[in-house]
């Protein structure tokens, strides 16, 4: 009798575990579904063609998000040119001579760290060694910051994959005679590929929705510019802007804006997943 | 065999290793000083007000750009209580999902639904500030916070809690959305050190007749309670130091109450607000000194994060 009471007991809070185990996922995709939906609910309605041909509009007149979409893109483009090849060759460092030695734990350790680290804290960085020196907020200060928030995702996803390069690709290299930078750069980073790409895609996806980094290095401007010396309009500052303000034209604009800017990061997200993917099938 | 130095088949090159793996590692050593150069710069800045307000920078709750007067009580406490709330609301979610991915789910919705949790990762964070402000906190203000505040705020001591305006944003509303904005880092790394406990020691607990709950409360946790904590502290990591989200629905106030639905201010949402605006020396290098302050909690929180998680691998080495 006290055995079936004790057994009954257990598979009850197995059940109430189990379900509410259940109810954490319906949880979490409970919030990606709202968030989405409301997106797609208050962006659509905004979305047009004079939103990529036409300038942000002061409060109360028509325009676009044109000069936004040209600075983010400029920038981003800017920042991942710079931070990726910095990023694959530390990587490359740690990954394939990183085996002895202090500077290859120490550098993953404090990589790992700037991963997370707040990113309104990189762009005080800039603010202070760039902003500062030169005297006005401009669109290289907004790529600068970008650049240091690409380094650790490709450091990191570049050592992971090269890692997965098996040794033996190597040895074949050296035993053809090829010095060891040509092992590196013609073999084992060749063969990773797709892995390398994944971090880069990673990388842009996360800088193409960061605002806080940008709040006082690239600033904001109102009107077309090319000038990445002056200050430089960008989608998520525009976003931030407009939805604070209490015009409703201008919230329109904004939800257009965060439509275009999530689909674009969750479309480079899935992007690098199947990257991912296709590079761990090729081992 | 005995090839000519003019032989055709030997040609003479340089060897270019060594400035091959110079120059990776001084890249390498770039990511160090990278960190370096944040902190020096970050000190640098900060250091008038430092100087001018010493140590009760840290415990004055005064903010008056006015008056001159600075201290970072408030964004200090705004940012651990919100980032406490997000832990309370992330963590056992994270726990139930990432217990559903490697025990309960089937096989062909693992992928999926691991993609699907991680995306939340990938909306941006001034769209999670965006949707709280103009979608959550009206729907909350009108259905939730009036319920709460009528049943819950005449209690003693938890009612203080649960005072304030039902304005809709606030402490609370800041935490909710950060809770939500952490659960996929946190659930990825349990999922991830779930997967390496030994089949053969569940299978063990299976065999002896344990159910699924008490393989997981028994087995699975206790072998890999050192990475859940490093988990657990990298989302405190994201939660604490994560801006545009929190600057949206936090209100921007600074006053210090125990109320969860007034209010307050984060350091984060302090320098998005502020900063680009600050006039005068002492104004600006105090708020750099709230960044400051940031980084190095972060920092700690993140170096304790990565240190238990390295030291969880490390003892996998050592029992296989």
């Amino acid at each position: 009798m006290t055995n079936s009471l004790l057994y009954r007991r257990r598979r009850l809070l197995n059940t109430v575990n189990k379900v509410l185990s259940m109810l954490t996922v319906v949880f979490g995709l409970f919030w990606l579904v709202w968030i989405l939906y409301t997106l797609l609910k208050l962006g659509l309605g905004g979305l047009s063609l004079s939103v990529f041909t036409q300038s942000t509009p002061p409060p109360g007149s028509q325009g676009g998000l044109a000069n936004a979409i040209y600075g983010s893109v400029l920038m981003t483009v800017f920042g991942t040119l710079i931070g990726t090849p910095v990023g694959i060759l530390a990587g490359v460092y740690l990954a394939e001579f990183g085996n002895r030695g202090w500077l290859a734990p120490t550098t993953r350790f404090i990589n790992d760290i700037l991963l997370s680290a707040p990113s309104i804290v990189i762009g005080l960085f800039v603010y202070e060694v760039y902003v500062v020196s030169v005297g006005h907020f401009s669109g290289w200060a907004g790529t600068l910051a970008l650049s240091l928030l690409v380094i650790p995702v490709v450091v990191r996803t570049t050592e992971n994959m090269l890692r997965l390069v098996p040794n033996s690709l190597r040895e074949a290299a050296a035993a053809l005679g090829a010095p060891q930078w040509k092992v590196i750069m013609l073999v084992t980073l060749r063969a990773s590929k797709a892995g390398v790409m994944t971090g880069i895609l990673l990388a842009i996806a996360r800088i193409s929705g960061e605002t806080a980094p940008l709040l006082f290095t690239a600033l904001n401007n109102q009107f077309w510019s090319s000038n990445m010396n002056a200050p430089m309009a960008n989608l998520p500052i525009v976003i931030f802007q407009f939805a604070m303000s209490p015009y409703e034209d201008w919230h329109t604009l904004a939800w257009a804006g965060a439509l275009l800017i999530t689909f674009s990061v969750l479309t480079l997200n899935i992007l690098a997943r199947w990257f991912g993917s296709q590079q761990n099938q090729s081992h | 065999m005995n090839p000519s130095p003019s032989s055709p088949i030997q040609p003479t090159r340089t060897n270019l290793d060594p400035a091959f793996r110079l120059v990776t590692r001084g890249f390498a050593f770039l990511v160090l000083a990278l960190l370096v150069a944040i902190l020096g710069s970050l000190v640098d800045g900060a250091m008038p007000a430092i100087k001018h307000f010493g140590f009760s920078f840290l415990t004055s709750a005064d903010w008056d750009p006015v008056a001159q007067k600075f201290g970072a009580l408030v964004p200090i406490f705004g940012t651990l209580v919100t980032a406490s709330i997000a832990l309370a609301i992330g963590v056992p979610v994270s726990f139930g999902i990432a217990m559903f991915l490697t025990e309960l789910c089937p096989a062909w919705l693992r992928r999926p639904l691991g993609v699907a949790i991680e995306l939340l990762a990938g909306i941006p964070s001034i769209i999670y500030g965006m949707w709280g402000l103009f979608v959550f906190a009206p729907l909350f203000s009108e259905y939730v916070q009036p319920w709460v505040m009528d049943n819950l705020g005449g209690l003693p001591l938890v009612g203080l809690l649960f005072q304030g305006l039902p304005m809709g944003i606030g402490v609370f509303t800041a935490g909710l959305i950060l809770g939500v904005m952490i659960i996929p880092f946190i659930a990825s790394v349990m999922r991830d050190v779930f997967e390496v406990v030994p089949p053969m020691l569940k299978e063990s607990a299976y065999g002896l007749g344990a159910t699924t709950w008490e393989v997981m409360r028994n087995v699975v946790l206790p072998y890999t309670k050192t990475g859940v904590v490093g988990g657990i502290m990298l989302g405190l990591g994201r939660a604490l130091g994560e801006t545009m989200a929190v600057t949206f629905v936090i209100g921007n106030a600074y006053q210090l109450s125990p109320g969860l639905f007034n209010p307050s201010n984060s350091i984060a949402s302090s320098l998005a607000n502020e900063f680009a605006e600050a006039e005068g020396e002492l104004y600006l290098s105090s708020l750099i000194e709230l960044g400051l302050i940031l980084f190095f909690i972060t920092f700690v929180v993140l170096a304790c994060s990565k240190l238990l998680l390295l030291r969880l691998k490390a003892n996998e080495g050592k029992e296989s």
